[in-house]
């Protein structure tokens, strides 16, 4: 291997935590210009590894190269100065600043007088985005853009530190399919300019898109590094999961759908705000019913109106046959209905409290004698859950903020299914969860729909969508634009076209 | 790169017509200027007969609401960093009674000192608490408000302390700078080096920064625990001059003055359209606010309504101001 090619050369890495080993000798190099994608499940090392290139974390052993020399990263600002920049999965930018205010942070161009010159920097930053050959207006304020603009800016200010490596973790966790389409097409810019990009996700069809080597970790070791065109899918997954999961991606027909039956969930004519424009549906006991279309078509909205968080306009909603008002979600759990929501760490769970405590939070209700609440009763229910739902957890005292993403999510989906309700609306259910818990999930959503249970699933990936829904809605603009049962859907391919509306 | 190429992202196919940029305007940042503008007239009808509008009763508001306005500028740099100040009233009176005694002992320079003393103690007590052993500021200058009334009532045997020096007395607030109310510059002073640190300068930026989202700014190379520190440190000796003129103006020290200014303050910061959750401020806004609080007082005072009532229908305006520029 050509040494002087490296931009990054990470060499026998090991850290441990507390005495727990995180990463064992672990080497990893990035070469002038490529697309490097890093892979492995939650707990892999992943991040541990990314942090300790970026300064915040420093090696127990192992050096560091950059550029062929040796460095010692001993901060985020050591990390800067070496070319590393960062693009965050939770974001970084402050929102109440401007675009150009933000890419500028702590190195303001100054003028004569030694103030801040915000026009410079603002003409700067049109110069940056120029270059990246995207439109972003660097004096609009970060808080009213969307997040595929956030993520301009971050890497805007990454590229007017002169980062010559970006890492990249999940980019594309929360854009649509073209704005992750338009940031592909600026990763290929990038690296045509010699810019060389670590590129972590969970997605199988990006890593194959952009990348040009993987390196895939396991338990804190590393696994394999190899050119992406010598490495096959199913590879990947086994080196993530550690075992075959043939076919778990894979539609299961079911033979549960009460066609026969009155329909659970009616709507007729819905209209809410912008994004919910004459839709109307039916849901039947059994059914899992997949919700597609691309950001801001209208699913999220549609959902947080059959949950009674925003109003509806006009239209109606029948639950068993019987007109429903659902102005509340008080109103909307009362009638049977639970959502999961997109945001689990936002909006579903509570971070700092027990498992236990996030656990029966829906259920304070059942809980009560007298006045007060029966803790044994709510020990006893709660285990049963985490039982149930194999949230691993050490104990059900431990904050939920400690668990991986795919236990919170479980505990999340155990918590509303502890209110044992009729329909489930499930908001991208697996965002951000690593491929073995992913298919735990979809396995969890299967079962309940066999308990006669019916299921709405929103999800921006055709092959999550694909392998649980009986049916497909695709929403375009607030409205839905094609209703197609799963057995007239051939491949992604058509699901993706149907989505484009083409 | 020409200016019909930059797509600012909210705009859509739409054109982008003046209706549309009426509404992205963020105006809760600005009701402030709508509200000063509204009471101004109603007091203007309402009050035309008791002398409202004479210049003597407006340059009267300015000179009235000149320590709050002090105290304010250096609260926004503190709520802006999404800290709170809760001591600046009580520091203001120690720091009238330790100018006081210092002055009649020593003379002008230690008095001024000693005043510029209490700020520079009580802000770095107070910084250093909140900064380095991470105390919710709230607890801190919470303590801290006790400790210095305390301190001041102490140190004094409850007894107000007069001020002879007339040096002293011209400097800070009895006097005129030429034609103009010495308050009055006093407060123009800090507010214009308030605006222009905070909008114009790295320090400022950075205080912006660590109230909008620490953990960016930290990652971004910022000393959050410095910023935090040194805007206690300016809030503290913004409270200081405030104490020095009240002292000047009402020639002596007392540690009842500035009793409960904090909270004036703070609903002048807040009114302005300084962020509560930290991340924007406005030193502009923040005078404005001041001044909108001492209008209301100034009015309900000449309408006749006495200091019981003053106090339920400035607290009822308040809090009306706040939910209207409230975050979404």
């Amino acid at each position: 291997m050509n040494t002087s090619d490296n931009v990054v050369e990470m060499h026998s890495i090991s850290k441990g935590f507390n005495g727990v080993s995180v990463l064992k000798d672990v080497s990893f190099d990035v070469r002038k210009g490529e697309v490097h994608a890093l892979a492995g499940g939650n707990g892999a090392g992943k991040s541990t590894l990314m942090k300790i290139l970026q300064g915040v974390y420093q090696a127990d052993e192992g050096e560091i190269l950059i550029g062929g020399q040796p460095v010692a990263i001993k901060s985020i600002q050591d990390a800067k100065a070496a070319g590393i920049g960062m693009v965050f999965q939770e974001f970084s930018l402050v929102p109440s600043l401007t675009v150009a205010q933000n890419i500028f942070l702590a190195s303001e161009p100054l003028s004569a007088g030694g103030l801040i010159d915000d026009r410079a920097a603002v003409r700067r930053a049109k110069e940056i985005f120029a270059d990246m050959e995207v439109n972003v207006d660097p004096r609009a304020e970060v808080s009213r853009l969307g997040t595929a603009y956030w993520q301009l800016t971050e890497i805007a200010k990454a590229l007017s530190q002169d980062a010559q490596v970006l890492i990249m973790d999940e980019p594309t966790a929360s854009l649509a399919r073209h704005e992750s389409e338009a940031l592909f097409e600026l990763i290929d810019r990038l690296k045509q300019r010699g810019i060389s990009i670590i590129y972590i996700s969970h997605r199988m069809d990006e890593v194959y898109r952009l990348a040009d080597r993987i390196t895939i970790l396991r338990d804190g070791r590393r696994l394999l590094t190899d050119a992406l065109t010598d490495v096959t899918p199913g590879q990947i997954v086994e080196g993530i999961v550690g075992k075959k999961i043939e076919g778990q991606m894979a539609y299961r027909a079911r033979d549960h759908v009460a066609h026969d039956g009155p329909p659970l969930l009616e709507v007729h004519g819905l209209n809410a705000g912008r994004r919910v424009r004459d839709v109307s549906f039916a849901l039947r006991p059994g059914e899992i019913l997949g919700l597609a279309g691309l950001m801001g078509s209208g699913r999220t909205e549609l959902a947080r109106v059959l949950f009674g968080i925003d109003r509806l306009d006009s239209g109606e909603v029948l639950i068993r046959g019987k007109k429903t008002n659902l102005a509340s979600p008080q109103q909307a759990i009362d009638a049977g209905v639970a959502l999961i929501p997109e945001d689990r760490r936002a909006q579903g769970l509570i971070l700092d409290h027990s498992v236990r405590d996030n656990l029966l939070l829906p259920l304070l209700g059942q809980l009560r004698r007298g006045p007060l609440l029966d803790s044994a009763k709510g020990k006893e229910l709660s285990s049963s859950l985490i039982k149930k739902f194999a949230v691993k957890v050490a104990h059900p005292h431990r904050p939920v903020r400690l668990l991986s993403g795919g236990n919170q999510q479980k505990v999340v989906i155990a918590k509303w299914l502890g209110t044992d309700p009729d329909i489930l609306i499930l908001d991208e259910p697996t965002a951000g969860v690593d491929i073995g818990t992913k298919s735990e999930i979809l396995d969890m959503i299967r079962e309940l729909a066999n308990a006669g249970k019916a299921v709405i699933v929103i999800s921006s990936e055709y092959p999550e969508l694909l392998a649980v829904s009986d049916r497909v809605l695709v929403l375009k603009d607030g409205t839905v634009i094609r209703d197609i049962p799963r057995s007239d859907i051939a491949d992604e391919e058509y699901l993706q076209l149907a989505v484009q509306g083409v | 790169m020409s200016k019909s190429n930059t797509i600012s992202p909210r705009e859509t196919a739409a054109s982008r017509n003046f209706g549309t940029m009426l509404k992205e305007l963020d105006w809760r940042r600005y009701v402030i200027y709508l509200g000063f503008v509204v009471v101004f007239l109603f007091f203007a009808i309402l009050l035309r007969d008791q002398g409202f509008l004479s210049p003597n009763n407006l340059l009267n508001i300015f000179r009235q609401t000149a320590t709050i306005t002090v105290m304010a500028v250096g609260m926004t740099y503190v709520i802006a960093c999404a800290e709170i100040d809760l001591s600046v009233g009580s520091v203001a009176g120690l720091s009238s009674v330790c100018t006081a005694m210092a002055l009649s002992q020593w003379g002008l320079v230690p008095g001024i000192l000693a005043g510029l003393a209490v700020g520079l103690v009580v802000g770095s007590v107070n910084g250093a608490l909140v900064s380095l052993l991470g105390i919710p500021s709230f607890l801190v200058t919470l303590g801290m408000l006790g400790i210095a009334v305390g301190v001041a009532q102490w140190i004094t045997a409850s007894a107000p302390q007069p001020i002879l020096n007339d040096t002293f007395n011209m400097l800070f607030g009895s006097g005129n700078f030429g034609p103009v109310p010495g308050l009055i510059v006093w407060s123009a002073i800090f507010v214009a080096i308030g605006a222009v640190v905070l909008n114009r300068t790295r320090f400022g930026r950075q205080v912006l920064a660590t109230g909008g989202n620490r953990n960016a700014a930290e990652f971004t190379g910022i000393n959050t625990k410095r910023i935090k520190f040194q805007v206690l440190l300016i809030s503290g000796m913004a409270a200081s001059v405030a104490g020095m003129l009240y002292a000047g103006r009402l020639q002596s020290g007392r540690f009842q003055w500035g009793a409960g200014d904090e909270l004036s303050a703070i609903a002048a910061v807040i009114l302005g359209g300084t962020s509560l959750f930290g991340g924007f401020g406005s030193v502009i806004g923040t005078l404005f606010g001041a001044l909108l609080i001492g209008l209301i007082n100034n009015g309900l005072i000449l309408a006749g309504l006495d200091s019981s009532q003053q106090q339920v229908v400035r607290g009822a305006i308040i809090i009306l101001a706040v939910a209207l520029a409230r975050k979404k």
